[in-house]
């Protein structure tokens, strides 16, 4: 058996970084957007832990429960969006918005 | 010393007649008229006798001067009236009301006021019918006046007041009947052509007051006489030629003759007193009162000599074939205008005022016989309608035969002595010099004997013409009241006195004693002197130079002359004692393009009208006065305004290119032109801009991993 360090827990998170960052870039439906965008923050979030057990304080943790209510709000924010842009264009294809376009 | 002492009395009487006629001559009787103007005259005249009778005893026949001075009138000896002479020394400007009575001023005055008295008194009987009789009256007093005024001046400037006055009221007078547009036009072309003479004669008198200081007649005698200027002096001959052109304007010489025959518009007393005896023999005055001017400044002379026999000569020429009887006679005096001119020129002084002299008598004779006639024919002026009136008006028959034969110079009357002093002072003058001029004087003879027999004879001998009105009229009243005795006896008083006037100055070729020219000796005097100084043998007012003369010349040239009297009246009797309706004039028949250009004056009013006042063009070009006019249009319509319209183009071009320059360039390249250069850039940029919002992220997130391994690899 290997013992799981910190290490383990930064790849992890790098990976889940990575996903979200792809799902940002290539998901046509703006709900999986978002979703992704909450699974870049939730990565960061378990980096942070990770250094926390690490250094054996409490520094990242608090600094991720900011994270984690950042992500609420700016949910909440990009659900508003969301919809007033569907009442407008009645897709959530983010290839059809495009109108900010030369 | 009574009267010499009063002698300005002598113009105050006509100027208190005239004064009178201004106030109250509409309210008066015709008696009253008379008795105010026409007494004046008398009075004036016997004023004059008796001063000129004092004079001579004043002066025991030495002939000086007589001068008062009434007082100064203008200019006061302050020094701010100073001006600097020719030599550079001041003077000071003055001229006085002054009065100057010498040799020549009395015969000017005797004859003035006896001639005008005889004038006078002719008017009332030849105007009693006419409107306006005590306007008339006032301005032939005004005349007397100014003409006393201009004979008894002792300075320039108050002859010039004369001077001025006599052609103002020969405006007035020759407009007399001004509903006539002739008269008015013919007054103020008297008036004009005199006044651009005045204008020489102001210029001639400033120029000697220059030369000499003063503008008195003693002042510049003296400074003459005294040798300071040299004979030929160019400002002096410049100051003669000037005087002489105010000379020519008022007693009607070339180039300035040609108000003369058209101031016949005015009554026929008018051209008698005005036009033949004094006004036009002021020019004469002048020239002889500045004789030691005139000696002085040898081309004046000539040029005095010239003009005045070509004068002679041309106006005769005109007079040959005039139909109006009256401009016969305004030619005629032009031309005897012209003789007397020529004697001055040559230096022959004395012959000239003794031509003066005698030819107001015949010449005032004439005039009042022509308007006699005209008076029986009841308005008939033209000759070609008169005829066979030798029996019908007795007394201005005679009597007008007596002024042609003194005019044309038969002996023993008027006029043989003083014309025939004339010639043979030309013939004789400086050795010869001038014998061209003798035999343009003798053409003028001939000339003046044909033109005045063929008024005698058309108007007298020949066979009637007259309309059946005018005969009828003629024949009913045969002069008593058409010539009442106020007309008659004037003419026969004028007749005796053409008869005798010559005989005060019988010649001494033909064992006389020449009292005339004795009289006037001391006025001409020291021109002898001088005229001997320069070479000349000129003969003045003695009358001789014993190197050069023959009584033999004298007696031939007296001869030549009696003969082209006689001649001229045979040529006359041939062509016009049976002048029948439609007589031919002989000119007319043998030589129609001179019978053309005499009849039409050889067309010297045309002449003026086309060049000075530019009342008739030739083909498209118009000369003068007019003409300058027009010249000054054109240049006002197309030059200024072609400049100011070229101004007006150019302010609009530039304002032109200053809108293109503003749109084009400045808002074009400058604003619009930066605008656009912005564009590529924006097209390039613009490529980033696909509205993709994963796109967008894919570049930050690129972006992200351009820093991340830029920073490792550091």
């Amino acid at each position: 058996m290997v013992p799981i360090t910190t290490f383990h827990y930064l790849v992890v998170a790098a990976a889940l970084f990575v996903l979200g960052v792809i799902g940002v870039l290539t998901r046509r439906n703006v709900v999986v957007v978002l979703m992704s965008i909450e699974l870049i923050l939730n990565a960061v979030n378990l980096n942070l832990v990770a250094f926390s057990r690490m250094w054996g304080n409490l520094h990242g943790q608090v600094f991720s429960i900011f994270i984690t209510v950042d992500a609420a709000a700016e949910a909440a924010a990009g659900l508003g969006i969301l919809i007033a842009f569907f009442r407008n264009k009645e897709t959530i294809n983010v290839d059809e918005i495009d109108l900010l376009k030369w | 010393m009574l009267f010499l002492d009063h002698i300005y009395l002598i113009p105050l009487f006509p100027a208190f007649g005239a004064t009178i006629m201004f106030f109250f001559g509409r309210r008066l009787q015709k008696a009253t008229i008379d008795a105010v103007c026409v007494g004046a005259i008398v009075v004036a005249f016997l004023f004059t006798c008796f001063t000129v009778i004092e004079y001579t005893h004043f002066t025991h026949g030495t002939g000086q001067p007589f001068e008062k001075i009434v007082y100064t009138w203008l200019g006061s000896g302050d020094a701010h009236l100073n001006f600097s002479k020719s030599d550079g020394t001041l003077a000071s400007f003055s001229a006085d009301a002054g009065f100057l009575l010498d040799p020549l001023s009395s015969i000017w005055l005797l004859f003035v006021t006896g001639v005008g008295l005889l004038i006078h008194i002719y008017s009332t009987g030849y105007m009693a019918h006419e409107g306006g009789y005590y306007r008339f009256f006032g301005y032939m007093n005004l005349f007397m006046f100014s003409m006393l005024t201009l004979v008894l001046a002792n300075n320039y400037v108050l002859l010039f007041v004369g001077w001025e006055g006599v052609g103002l009221c020969s405006y007035l007078l020759i407009g007399f009947y001004f509903h006539r547009a002739s008269a008015t036009t013919a007054a103020n072309k008297a008036f004009i052509v005199n006044r651009i003479g005045d204008a020489g004669f102001i210029l001639g008198a400033l120029t000697l007051s220059w030369l000499f200081g003063s503008f008195r007649f003693t002042d510049i005698n003296a400074v003459a006489h005294s040798g300071r200027f040299a004979i030929g002096d160019p400002a002096l001959t410049a100051a003669a030629l000037l005087l002489f052109f105010g000379a020519c304007g008022k007693s009607a010489q070339l180039p300035l003759y040609v108000w003369l025959p058209d101031a016949m518009e005015g009554p026929t007393p008018v051209s008698a007193l005005i036009h033949a005896a004094t006004m036009v023999t002021a020019g004469v005055y002048m020239v002889a009162r500045s004789n030691a001017v005139f000696v002085l400044a040898p081309t004046a002379m000539k040029t005095v000599a010239i003009v005045g026999a070509v004068t002679a000569v041309f106006a005769a020429s005109i007079a040959l074939v005039q139909n109006d009887i009256k401009r016969v006679l305004a030619y005629s005096t032009v031309s005897q205008l012209g003789y007397m001119f020529l004697a001055l020129g040559v230096g022959a002084f004395a012959a000239g005022v003794f031509h003066v002299f005698t030819h107001a008598f015949f010449k005032a004779l004439l005039f009042l016989g022509s308007g006699s006639i005209i008076h029986a024919l009841s308005g008939e002026q033209d000759m070609r309608h008169m005829g066979d009136l030798q029996r019908r008006i007795p007394t201005t028959h005679w009597t007008m035969l007596v002024a042609t034969l003194a005019i044309v110079g038969i002996p023993p009357l008027a006029g043989f002595f003083s014309k025939d002093e004339i010639l043979w002072q030309t013939w004789t003058s400086e050795g010869g010099a001038y014998r061209i001029l003798w035999f343009i004087g003798y053409g003028t003879a001939l000339m003046t004997a044909l033109y005045m027999f063929r008024l005698m004879y058309l108007t007298f001998y020949s066979p009637s013409r007259m309309s059946p009105a005018a005969e009828h009229h003629v024949h009913e009243s045969p002069e008593s009241p058409k010539s009442p005795k106020s007309m008659t006896v004037p003419l026969v008083i004028l007749a005796l006195c053409s008869i005798g006037a010559g005989w005060v100055s019988w010649p001494h070729s033909l064992r006389g004693s020449a009292n005339f020219e004795k009289f006037l000796e001391p006025v001409f005097s020291q021109e002898a002197v001088v005229l001997h100084e320069e070479g000349k043998s000129g003969q003045l007012a003695e009358g001789r130079n014993e190197a050069e003369h023959t009584d033999l010349t004298e007696y031939l040239l007296m001869i030549l002359s009696f003969a082209a009297a006689v001649v001229g009246w045979g040529m006359t009797r041939r062509s016009y004692l049976h002048a029948a309706k439609d007589y031919v004039e002989p000119i007319a028949e043998k030589a129609p393009p001179l019978y053309n250009a005499l009849y039409n004056k050889w067309f010297v009013d045309e002449g003026y009208d086309f060049v000075f006042t530019g009342r008739r063009k030739l083909g498209r070009v118009r000369l003068g006065a007019l003409g300058a006019g027009e010249a000054a249009s054109w240049i006002d319509a197309k030059v200024i305004d072609g400049v100011v319209n070229d101004v007006a183009w150019v302010t609009r071009a530039v304002a032109t290119l200053s809108t293109w320059w503003d749109k084009w360039i400045i808002d074009g390249l400058g604003v619009r032109g930066v605008a656009y250069s912005t564009l590529p850039f924006a097209y390039l940029t613009r490529l980033f801009e696909w509205g993709l919002v994963q796109w967008y992220a894919l570049v930050m997130v690129a972006g992200l991993l351009g820093f991340g391994v830029y920073y490792v690899w550091k």
